[in-house]
């Protein structure tokens, strides 16, 4: 499988331009020390996820088909979104363009108007920044390209809900050796093993972290983001590994809100796979943006000799 | 349901292991109880159907019918039932407490999700995200804003 994807058209969506900036910051370098191309799409707009796609999901599809046309004019056949909610929203839009009429139609007027042609299904390949790394690098590139062994951190790896769900807009994935799994998710296990971390078991890799109800029900969030943080830590977890910035955001937020609120304080650290990667590679803690998180990892870092 | 939970976590591995495949049958008891509580909040009567072989798949399957958001707990009952089938596989194996604890978490994490829906019916409603693609009324939405 490696080979694949080394030049892709980049989408980091809002969130990585915001909350998310430390992913963002994290992928690029990633990307750059591993010899691999990004080129940001021009022009490109929200996914629509959240509001939009509550509100009027065919508008949804047609927010996410424009940017998939402007990665096609780009003359990319792979667009690479870190995003779980943007991955998950241009993987839908082509789902609906595949297989709804109404969505085409809706589509298709709205790029009349807009003056650009119409995406249609298929022309481009949505994959994730997961599917990024190990396609076009794999574990063996990775362990060649090691120069700061993760040896010795525990990694729970949480992949949230969006990566794998609903199953039917991942056709790649659940195809046996080689392909991602829905149901037990492995490619950022695989990665961050390749870095020389050592995965802990986890059970909640894909339990919902409430993450779209952190601000009208905060109280349910935090409980949830409680136990996927007490549960790492029964599992022996220095460090949460994430691959989405509303789940990375929602962890660290709420284990703060944890401790002031219901009085319970977690040490597990939070940190983006492409960050602990990153440090793997020997890029400094400052090139992947680590004093851009909430959850201060410096300490746990120096402990383990990594930075 | 919580503080048998805690018990859970909290008792000697000795006790744990004594009486492990008991103990993941209560586990899975426990998820039934949930989302039996679920159904019934909803007017509806829990079923005794199985799937794969278990009741709680079945009332999942029950719950989230009509309610795609619902979905977001699929892995975790799925999850329980992995933990389940792990104990009463091989009561004596080496790591069969660590199995019971790792199946209790995943109890809690299905209580505490199930309970922020019953506040809260749009828990689960992002990640899910199927519900555009199954319900009509969504649809309807399109021709009003375009």
């Amino acid at each position: 499988m490696t080979g694949k994807h080394k030049k892709v058209a980049y989408y980091p969506g809002c969130a990585l331009e915001g909350t998310g900036h430390a992913y963002n910051r994290s992928t690029k370098a990633v990307g750059k020390a591993l010899d691999l191309d990004l080129v940001e799409l021009k022009n490109w707009n929200c996914c629509g996820a959240m509001e939009v796609k509550n509100i009027d999901p065919k508008l949804q599809t047609y927010l996410s088909a424009r940017n998939l046309t402007i990665a096609e004019d780009m003359g990319f056949d792979t667009v690479m979104a870190p995003c779980n909610g943007c991955y998950h929203n241009l993987k839908k839009a082509e789902y609906d363009l595949a297989n709804d009429e109404g969505s085409r139609e809706v589509t298709e007027r709205l790029s009349s108007k807009a003056g650009h042609k119409t995406y249609e299904a298929g022309k481009v390949e949505t994959i994730h920044a997961l599917d990024w790394i190990k396609d076009s690098i794999g574990e063996e590139g990775i362990k060649a390209r090691v120069k700061n062994s993760l040896k010795g951190l525990k990694v729970a790896n949480y992949y949230g809900c969006m990566y794998t769900r609903p199953r039917h807009i991942f056709p790649e994935k659940d195809k046996g050796p080689g392909s991602e799994s829905t149901l037990q998710p492995h490619f950022m296990d695989d990665i961050l093993a390749a870095a020389g971390a050592e995965n802990v078991d986890y059970p909640l890799k894909t339990a919902c972290c409430g993450g779209a109800h952190t601000l009208s029900d905060s109280d349910t969030s935090t409980k949830l983001v409680l136990n996927l943080l007490t549960t790492a830590e029964a599992c022996g977890a220095d460090v949460i590994a994430t691959e989405c910035p509303t789940c990375h955001t929602g962890l660290e937020m709420h284990q703060v809100r944890a401790e002031k609120v219901l009085g319970r304080k977690t040490s597990v650290k939070i940190l983006y796979f492409t960050q602990l990667l990153g440090i793997a590679l020997g890029l400094s803690q400052r090139q992947v943006g680590v004093q851009e998180n909430f959850s201060d990892a410096t300490d746990l870092l120096h402990e383990k000799g990594l930075v | 349901m919580s503080e048998r939970i805690d018990w859970f976590l909290d008792a000697p591995d000795g006790i744990l292991a004594a009486d492990a495949p008991e103990l993941a049958d209560e586990l899975l008891a426990i998820g039934e109880a949930v989302l039996e509580r679920w159904l019934v909040a909803h007017d509806r009567e829990p079923t005794d159907a199985q799937v794969e072989g278990f009741r709680l798949l079945a009332l999942h399957r029950q719950a989230a019918k009509g309610d795609p958001s619902f979905n977001a707990c699929r892995e975790s009952c799925r999850e329980l039932v992995y933990h389940r089938n792990l104990v009463k596989d091989d009561p004596s194996a080496e790591d069969v407490v660590r199995n019971l604890r790792f199946g209790a978490m995943v109890a809690r994490h299905l209580i505490l999700f199930i309970g922020g829906k019953l506040e809260n019916s749009g828990l689960g409603e992002f990640c899910c995200s199927s519900r555009p693609l199954r319900q009509d009324e969504t649809a309807q939405g399109s021709a009003r804003h375009l």
